[in-house]
């Protein structure tokens, strides 16, 4: 059977996900986990965060920060198991249980920001 | 070597060194290597802290500030601090890597792989800025 390899978009999907993560995810831990908790900054209150969450680009922002670096992560942690840690066999398990895991977030991430009440 | 091998019935088992699952250790640019590898578990980790805090916000101000509270735990501040370190060597090593990638041109020449990274760093911290903005005050 010769079928097409599907590596490249998954390559595709890595490569994204690690720009997203990159440009949005220092900052944003860094407000959330850090600045806000320790009062080094003060974040906006509940009803300006949820009408700014309830904009559509936002919500396509947020879409796009969860989904894309779940695919990265799949990609990645795939081959850290693979050549780190030398688990060759189960490489059908690792494959579904991290790209499965990509697409089960991106639902939830899908299904979260569609309907904010 | 010029020595042909005598026949076998049994299929010749080819020559492979073991190597040790902790092969990475030995060398500090192999420790690097797995480091970055495992930069993708804080990636994940991040994702999962959004979502709860998505999840959070659509329940309502007492939930919300519920989830705000919980994260000033010293366990979680501890956690997210170590995950700010991944993240932030994830981000680093991914730009710094970005030449590599990225082979453009203009007007016939190669753009210089110093000028590709000083643009990502440029970009990365407008957008950091841009957050920044975005979520603090009121």
């Amino acid at each position: 059977m010769s079928k097409k390899s599907n590596e490249p978009f998954l390559w595709f999907l890595f490569s994204a996900g690690g720009v997203v993560a990159a440009l949005l995810m220092p900052v944003l831990l860094f407000l959330h986990g850090l600045a806000f908790p320790l009062g080094w900054l003060q974040p906006s209150g509940y009803e300006t965060t949820l009408a700014l969450v309830k904009n559509p680009l936002a919500r396509l922002v947020l879409f796009v920060l969860c989904s894309l670096p779940l695919f990265h992560w799949a990609h990645r942690f795939r081959f850290t198991l693979y050549d780190g840690l030398q688990i060759k066999h189960l490489n059908e398990v690792i494959s579904f249980f991290c790209y499965g895991g990509a697409i089960a977030g991106t639902a939830l991430a899908g299904y979260l920001l569609w309907n904010i009440p | 070597m010029n020595q042909t091998p005598a026949y076998t019935t049994h299929h010749p088992r080819w020559y492979r060194t073991r190597v040790s699952t902790y092969w990475w250790s030995r060398k500090w640019a192999y420790f690097r290597f797995i480091v970055r590898e495992l930069t993708s578990i804080a990636v994940a980790y991040v994702v999962v802290l959004t979502l709860v805090q998505i999840q959070a916000l659509r329940q309502g101000a007492d939930e919300y500030a519920e989830f705000q509270e919980l994260l000033r735990k010293p366990l979680l501040l501890s956690l997210n601090m170590i995950a700010l370190f991944f993240v932030l060597y994830h981000a680093i090593t991914w730009f710094n890597l970005a030449p590599k990638a990225v082979v453009a041109h203009f007007r016939g020449k190669r753009i210089s792989d110093t000028l590709i990274k000083a643009s990502n760093y440029v970009v990365w911290l407008a957008i950091s800025g841009g957050v920044i903005w975005l979520l603090s005050g009121g």
